[in-house]
């Protein structure tokens, strides 16, 4: 149980994640499902984020001279999540062009309601 | 160090480039423009593969001027070079295959893009090929994610943008799930370049530390690229992706999205996890079954399917699960089997899709069973093509697909506890095989009055032709001379260890 609540933000970012893939894979609103891929996203950042720093260090800029590196944190986990929110931001906006176009194509978010349509269309 | 070692560079460098120019150009110009960069990425690749074949050792190149552990690499070895022969191969003779439906099916004013995603597709293949870097291969699953999600979509039409969603669904879960895997094993082993990751994890297994999570690390990467390969639980996308759109993009999906996985997973399996720990940890096992399962699962669908090309799409979850069947005997033999599985699979779907395209032009563009009746006869050549590949994937002698077929029956006597399982679901899946192929091929080959002899629809142009004669030769070559092509992948598996 110790570990649980010294690793808290961990904790928090993986059930971040399993909530975002619930959302992505069983929602069946489009708008709700791209939410959750947010979600899934932004909590792999928070674990990232939350395992990069490291208490009482700082950014790894020199500016009073210390170059031991004791006395600073590791920057590419940093990166990584600049990285990562670029790809998803891509990502999302992808698949809410999508959204548009099945909406515009079926007048409705709802995949379900879109897939009833199609069967119909195909008949 | 020697010229021909920037090749692969190169070959990444110049098809990002042909996308990025090809935005001002228009469509025709951005076609000639992906033909030239493929034939050229086809032509470096075959140097920097007799380059490393001739040194017999792999080397890595590095990207800027970081030396490793900081900076970023891509190593070549004899497999990689292999591998975008292939690939650049395939890609090369679907879209001459495809070219005139290219021409009809995409508007006008979206021509350059579809050959952008081609181009962006061939960057991220190669690059996934090529890179020793688990964050670089991150970010170019996600640009074959997104250039696939293109290809699908590119008839714009709704069927079409269904189909890229529910792509995308399952794609993304795939890629979070991977993504969370990748930062769990930075957090334990400090290391994104391959080489360095694999000494650290050495370490920490020789310490006996971290045992769970480097097990949740393992399923992670495994579900996660399985999940963008289909394999056999979470192939729900495949047939709606492959189904209906442009055949050459259903030939490029079918034979090298999937597989660019693939050939990850495996990278990762020898160079970074270790392929002993894998084994260890009975993940190979859990392979074997879900592609035992896939192979049968995926069959019995296709023969349950009225719509050729979708049933065409059925096979390749059959097919996915031969490939992870041979990963999942945990032996050198089985890896070389799916290695080898992965291109002649490759050669053998893109002709399929191709010649599928050939035969529903000629009924009017329709793809069911009833239409399709006497195809054979109105296009003889896509009749032909067809039927090469359908005998190839039940595994006729002289055709690629039996050279796989045989690879894994005999790379299932080095696993003992798994042979007969192996050999009993490769006979039935074989037999499943047979009867919906053959199924086909006798419906196009039905014996039908002279009027429907005649072709109703467009003809194939001469350059589709002369593409599936390309297919057809890749096929016969491949079952012909296999020895070459199975000695560079064993040559090449030896180099990643």
């Amino acid at each position: 149980m110790g570990s649980f609540l010294t690793n808290y933000e961990e904790v928090a970012a993986v059930i971040l994640f399993v909530i975002g893939m619930a959302n992505l894979l069983l929602q069946p609103n489009l708008i709700k499902k791209i939410i959750g891929l947010d979600v899934m996203d932004a909590a792999v950042y928070l674990f990232l984020a939350a395992k990069g720093y490291i208490e009482g260090r700082t950014a790894p800029i020199v500016v009073d001279g210390i170059l031991d590196a004791e006395h600073y944190i590791n920057p590419i986990p940093a990166g990584l999540v600049l990285t990562g929110i670029v790809v998803s931001v891509s990502v999302s906006a992808l698949m809410m062009a999508l959204t548009i176009s099945l909406y515009r194509e079926y007048h409705t978010l709802n995949l379900d309601e879109i897939m009833m349509k199609l069967r119909k269309e195909e008949e | 160090m020697a010229f021909v070692q920037n090749f692969p560079f190169f070959c990444i460098i110049l098809s990002m480039f042909s996308a990025i120019i090809s935005f001002v150009l228009n469509g025709r110009a951005a076609k000639y423009v992906h033909i030239a960069m493929v034939t050229s990425v086809l032509i470096l690749s075959l140097a920097t593969l007799s380059f490393v074949a001739g040194t017999g050792e792999s080397y890595t190149f590095m990207m800027g001027h970081y030396p490793a552990p900081w900076g970023n690499e891509i190593r070549i070895g004899e497999l990689e070079a292999l591998m975008a022969v292939f690939f650049s191969l395939i890609m090369l003779l679907s879209v001459f295959g495809g070219m005139a439906h290219i021409d009809r099916e995409v508007q006008n004013s979206k021509k350059n893009l579809f050959y952008i995603l081609l181009d962006l597709l061939m960057a991220s293949l190669l690059a996934l090929i090529y890179t020793n870097d688990l964050f670089t291969a991150y970010v170019f699953i996600e640009i074959n994610t997104i250039s696939a999600c293109g290809l699908i979509m590119i008839k714009k039409q709704g069927r079409t943008y269904v189909s890229a969603i529910r792509y995308m669904i399952m794609s993304l879960v795939g890629s979070g799930l991977f993504l969370i895997g990748l930062t769990l094993l930075y957090c334990i082993t400090g290391h994104l370049l391959m080489s360095p990751a694999k000494e650290a994890l050495a370490q920490i297994v020789a310490a006996h530390s971290y045992h769970v999570p480097l097990l949740v690390i393992i399923i992670l990467i495994t579900v996660g690229l399985g999940i963008k390969s289909g394999l056999y639980p979470f192939h729900t996308w495949i047939p709606d992706a492959y189904g209906y759109t442009t055949p050459a993009s259903s030939a490029i999906l079918s034979s090298l999205v999937s597989k660019g996985y693939i050939f990850l997973l495996i990278k990762i399996f020898y160079r970074v996890l270790d392929f002993n720990s894998i084994i260890s940890s009975h993940m190979v096992n859990i392979l074997f079954v879900f592609g035992l399962v896939g192979m049968i699962m995926g069959s019995v669908a296709a023969i349950k399917e009225n719509n050729i090309r979708r049933m065409t799409a059925y096979s390749s979850v059959a097919q996915i699960g031969y490939i992870y069947m041979g990963i999942g005997l945990g032996t050198t033999a089985g890896m070389v089997a799916a290695l080898f599985h992965v291109i002649s699979h490759g050669a053998m779907k893109s002709l399929l899709f191709i010649s599928i395209s050939g035969l529903t032009e000629v009924s009017d563009g329709h793809s069911d069973f009833k239409s399709l009746k006497g195809a054979g006869f109105r296009n003889k050549i896509a009749g032909a093509a067809y039927t090469v590949g359908a005998l190839s994937m039940i595994g006729m002698p002289l055709l690629t697909g039996f050279v796989s077929k045989y690879l894994f029956a005999s790379a299932a006597t080095t696993a003992q506890n798994k042979m007969l399982a192996a050999w009993i679901v490769l006979a039935v899946s074989t037999i499943l095989n047979t009867v919906y192929f053959m199924r086909t091929v006798l419906t196009i080959y039905t014996p039908v009055s002279a009027e429907m002899r005649k072709p109703h629809g467009i003809m194939p142009s001469r350059i589709e032709t002369a593409a599936t004669f390309g297919m057809i030769l890749l096929n016969v070559g491949l079952g012909v001379a296999s020895q070459p092509v199975i000695k560079a992948i064993e040559a090449g598996l030896a180099m990643f260890g």
